[in-house]
């Protein structure tokens, strides 16, 4: 039971996007289109739970003052595993993302859970949490992306879903870097509202 | 003269056309984080330019006269980022040791910056874009002028937001985010600039 909280934590109450406000990069950089967010998201999932889990299996032998480097060594390691990985068998994808894979190294969730989560937790817990959180940020990079997509192409998931009147002439800027800050910002807003009513 | 010439180019492109913050997306941590106070935001510019130039160059070096030899291309994100935390690491010592005036107003913001993706950002980017050594040194220095001028912009208006009166909702990162975003529609101005 304690481990299904653990999971469903980061999909809202502690969602690292929305409520965080981490992994700001790859959250505003990849969020074009669903499809992207998706591989995103997906990705730093993987690596989330792969590095919470060596993290929390080593932990006691790591020592504490330098134990910064050692998470970024296992983050990093498993970071080349998926950019490999996706060159191989999601090219397009791999193309899109481009210069974002590299850098779920830096991506300040997965070095955070490392070190706030799977660092003083059992490999169970810290799986459980990996998943969580990684799906709460994958869920918040789909929901960007979705309006994203919808408002600037008129597509959703590469279906057409609104007019073609409206897709002739979309809201060009929802996929523009601008866009990109406004959604968020007022997704933000909603999300404190919503907080607030509850 | 060309020589002047592209490198002019080079920094009106990193600095103006694609903004590392506005238009790349990298280094939105610090952008949002340390932009609440004008000082501070001085002073992470600052260590960011830094820092930035020298992982360029470091980077670069460690590229093509380590890993291309010896066919390890493969270890480049492991390499890099070790690279860029050591680099942070010595940097903060030896100004401790050589400037403790600097040290006192650049320090705290020193080990924020290994996880500032703008630094690995760009010592691939100068790979990926397969930028000359000089090049890649210069586009990390611009670079981080560009991150600095858009952080210091965002400072001063972060300062007098604070006096103004948002709604509750919207109070700290959302409203900080929808700055960013008019600051992003005004940069966009820069983009199709050719020289």
């Amino acid at each position: 039971m304690s481990a299904m909280k653990e999971m469903t934590k980061g999909f809202i109450k502690e969602n690292p996007v929305f409520v965080m406000a981490l992994g700001m990069c790859p959250t505003l950089a990849v969020t074009t289109s669903v499809a992207n967010a998706i591989g995103m998201g997906l990705a730093a999932t993987f690596v989330l739970v792969c590095s919470n889990i060596i993290i929390s299996l080593i932990k006691n032998l790591i020592p504490s003052k330098i134990r910064i480097p050692c998470y970024i060594v296992v983050i990093a390691s498993f970071v080349t595993i998926v950019d490999m990985a996706m060159h191989a068998y999601v090219p397009a994808l791999h193309k899109s993302l481009g210069l974002f894979i590299p850098l779920i190294v830096v991506n300040c969730i997965i070095l955070g859970r490392a070190e706030a989560f799977a660092s003083k937790n059992n490999v169970l817990k810290s799986m459980f949490d990996g998943i969580g959180m990684g799906l709460g940020f994958t869920l918040a990079l789909v929901v960007l992306g979705g309006i994203r997509e919808v408002l600037g192409a008129g597509q959703f998931l590469g279906m057409n879903v609104l007019t073609e009147a409206y897709r002739s002439l979309p809201m060009l800027a929802a996929i523009l870097a601008p866009g990109a800050f406004l959604t968020l910002g007022l997704l933000m807003g909603l999300m404190e509202i919503f907080k607030k009513k509850h | 003269m060309q020589f002047i010439g592209s490198m002019f180019t080079l920094a009106i492109m990193s600095i103006f056309v694609s903004n590392f913050v506005l238009a790349r997306f990298l280094g939105l941590c610090p952008y949002i984080g340390v932009s609440k106070k004008l000082d501070s935001a001085i002073g992470m510019g600052m260590a960011v330019i830094f820092v930035m130039t020298l992982a360029s160059t470091i980077t670069w070096l460690i590229q093509y006269y380590l890993l291309v030899p010896n066919n390890l291309g493969y270890l480049q994100t492991i390499a890099f980022i070790l690279t860029i935390a050591a680099l942070v690491q010595f940097v903060e010592m030896v100004i401790q040791k050589v400037a403790p005036a600097l040290y006192k107003s650049l320090g705290v913001f020193l080990p924020l910056i290994t996880t500032n993706c703008a630094v690995l950002g760009v010592s691939i980017l100068n790979i990926t874009e397969e930028y000359t050594f000089i090049g890649s040194v210069m586009n990390g220095f611009f670079s981080g002028v560009g991150f600095t001028l858009v952080l210091v912009l965002m400072a001063g208006i972060r300062e007098r937001l604070e006096q103004a009166e948002v709604p509750v909702a919207m109070k700290g990162m959302p409203i900080a985010l929808i700055v960013a975003g008019c600051m992003a529609l005004a940069f966009g101005g820069f983009a199709g600039f050719k020289i």
